[in-house]
């Protein structure tokens, strides 16, 4: 019987059929995007209150509104502005999408940022802590209400280097899921220590019929030999 | 095709559309330029499938996916109906929805003033009781604010545009925080919004019943009348809001009860966005109307049945023929 393997990505078929990959934000990373956030505020909070309070009455009931704004519109505001991201999210490279990974609107929102008043209950987001672990892709009740996903924002990656070896044919036809580990063993290679690609080209010794202490360099001639000539 | 080829074959379409989306996150995009998005953007999402299929490496699969991801946040967006047709909003579309959801309105509004009119009468009648429900440090504070000899005295008379403006941001964050946590605690099955409403009702009904057996009930509710129309209904409204949302999670009907929770809080959260309009305009009023003391009385109780009139029949009436007024 073979198991699943584990895997916390989110597909999304589009109309043009094809699947987007989302990877949904555990608690963990959500968490601290919202300590950074809260901290912001206060900052921003305290700064302003400084200036406000040499400004007698009016000063003080701008600061009443500042903090209406700060308390309750803050997330929204720049989830809406700021293609789903706060401050805090910016930093922890985090945004906010719809369910469908459409940007996040108005409503969706407004809804998410308002029920996290219960979220937060009874004490230090215990509701939504919950409903955050027990959920496949990681949903407070906000999100659950709003449809909408915290996720890591995918950033372009730099182009790896291959190594250079000589193009071999495969000794055998490969699948094509095969293919792209051969290709991504190939790839991956500049972020492997030395030992830990010999280690995993070993597994791989028996079936391309080579010796242990060749199979690092078969596996990247036929990586070469799958991409072909530059 | 290997690899190889198909990139150095595609490679400057992918790098033009990469600029294109670049110019289109920061809205600089020329219109000539967009005209070609979504042709450019099938063939990526062609392209996508292709590599996919032939088995290429990782990264020229990400890179694709990467994307596609940003171009599909491009092209397929929700629609905000608020911001389109903010007008139509307020001429029809609220009342209307007020009247669609009457169920949970006449429920959260039989609450809310129904906790209200009991209790004031209640503490009326047995004016010992406010001593239970109400911290007595606040009754003092409550009675000096209402005192009739203080006020004539000055202090009300003599505030200045400034304290005004003090007191509208004050309205603002105390009353839009209340309505708030009337919707948000909806989520609780209902018994949040069931809470706050009934709670609400009760502060407010003993404050009033405590301050008219007093005697202090002139300078009460010549201030209260005018913009308690706008502010309680919106309190009784969020609480409606909120409830929708707890009834759809106690019985979603043949909907999962995500998909369910979903739609309610869609609607739920057109009806907040009356309530703002609506605390908006109390706190307004409340700051630049309801506290002037050189306003004769009756004037003022004039003009508060003239709003109280005005919410109701805006919120019965308004919309009810197809076309807008």
């Amino acid at each position: 019987m073979s198991v699943k393997p584990l895997d916390s990505r989110y597909r999304i078929e589009t109309p043009e059929g094809i699947d987007l990959i989302l990877r949904p934000a555990g608690l963990m990373s959500r968490a601290l995007a919202f300590a950074l956030d809260l901290g912001i505020r206060g900052l921003l909070l305290g700064g302003l209150l400084l200036v406000l309070s040499q400004f007698g009455h009016v000063g003080i009931g701008l600061a009443a509104l500042l903090l209406f704004v700060l308390n309750w519109w803050y997330m929204v505001l720049f989830e809406v502005f700021n293609q789903g991201r706060s401050p805090g999210k910016h930093m922890m490279k985090l945004r906010v999408v719809q369910d469908d990974g459409t940007p996040v609107g108005w409503s969706s929102s407004l809804i998410r940022n308002l029920l996290r008043f219960v979220d937060m209950l009874p004490l230090g987001y215990c509701l939504g802590a919950i409903s955050c672990l027990q959920h496949p892709t990681f949903k407070r009740l906000g999100d659950l209400a709003a449809g909408t996903l915290v996720i890591y924002r995918e950033l372009p990656a730099p182009r790896p280097v291959l190594p250079d070896v000589p193009a071999l044919h495969p000794p055998f036809a490969m699948t094509l899921t095969e293919q792209r580990a051969v290709l991504g063993f190939a790839e991956r290679q500049g972020d492997l220590s030395h030992e830990r690609a010999r280690e995993l080209a070993s597994i791989m010794a028996q079936p391309l019929k080579v010796d242990p202490e060749h199979a690092v360099a078969q596996l990247n001639g036929i990586a070469r030999g799958l991409l072909g000539p530059p | 095709m290997k690899q190889r080829h198909f990139e150095a074959r595609h490679r400057q379409a992918w790098q033009d559309f990469g600029h294109l989306l670049d110019s289109l996150e920061c809205n600089a995009a020329a219109p000539m330029a967009c005209r070609s998005f979504t042709a450019q953007y099938r063939h990526l999402c062609q392209h996508l499938a292709l590599a996919q299929e032939r088995g290429y490496s990782s990264h020229l699969v990400d890179t694709l996916q990467h994307l596609a991801m940003r171009g599909h946040q491009q092209l397929y967006r929700h629609r905000s109906h608020l911001g389109a047709s903010t007008l139509q909003f307020i001429l029809a579309g609220f009342p209307r929805l007020v009247r669609a959801q009457w169920r949970f309105v006449a429920l959260a509004c039989l609450l809310f003033f129904g906790s209200l009119l009991m209790t004031g009468w209640l503490v009326y009648l047995f004016p010992d009781l406010v001593y239970s429900l109400i911290d007595p440090q606040q009754v003092v504070e409550m009675e000096s604010m209402y005192d009739p000899d203080q006020s004539r005295l000055g202090q009300l008379a003599a505030r200045q545009s400034s304290e005004d403006w003090m007191m509208f941001g004050y309205y603002i964050m105390n009353n839009i925080g209340i309505a708030f946590q009337t919707f948000a605690s909806g989520l609780l099955l209902g018994v949040g919004s069931l809470f706050y409403l009934f709670f609400n009702g009760l502060m407010i009904g003993a404050v009033a019943g405590h301050l008219t057996e007093i005697g202090y009930g002139p300078n009460f509710w010549s201030f209260v009348v005018g913009h308690g129309a706008f502010e309680l209904s919106a309190i009784a409204l969020a609480g409606a809001a909120g409830l929708k949302l707890g009834w759809a999670v106690i019985a979603p009907g043949r909907l999962s009860r995500g998909e369910a929770l979903r739609s309610a809080a869609i609607v739920s959260v057109q009806l907040i966005y009356g309530v703002l309009l609506l605390l908006f305009i109390a706190a307004f009023i409340e700051a630049y109307w309801s506290s002037k003391t050189a306003i004769q009385a009756p004037l003022k109780y004039g003009v508060g049945t003239g709003l109280w009139l005005l919410v109701g029949l805006y919120l019965g009436f308004a919309g009810r023929t197809p076309h807008a007024p």
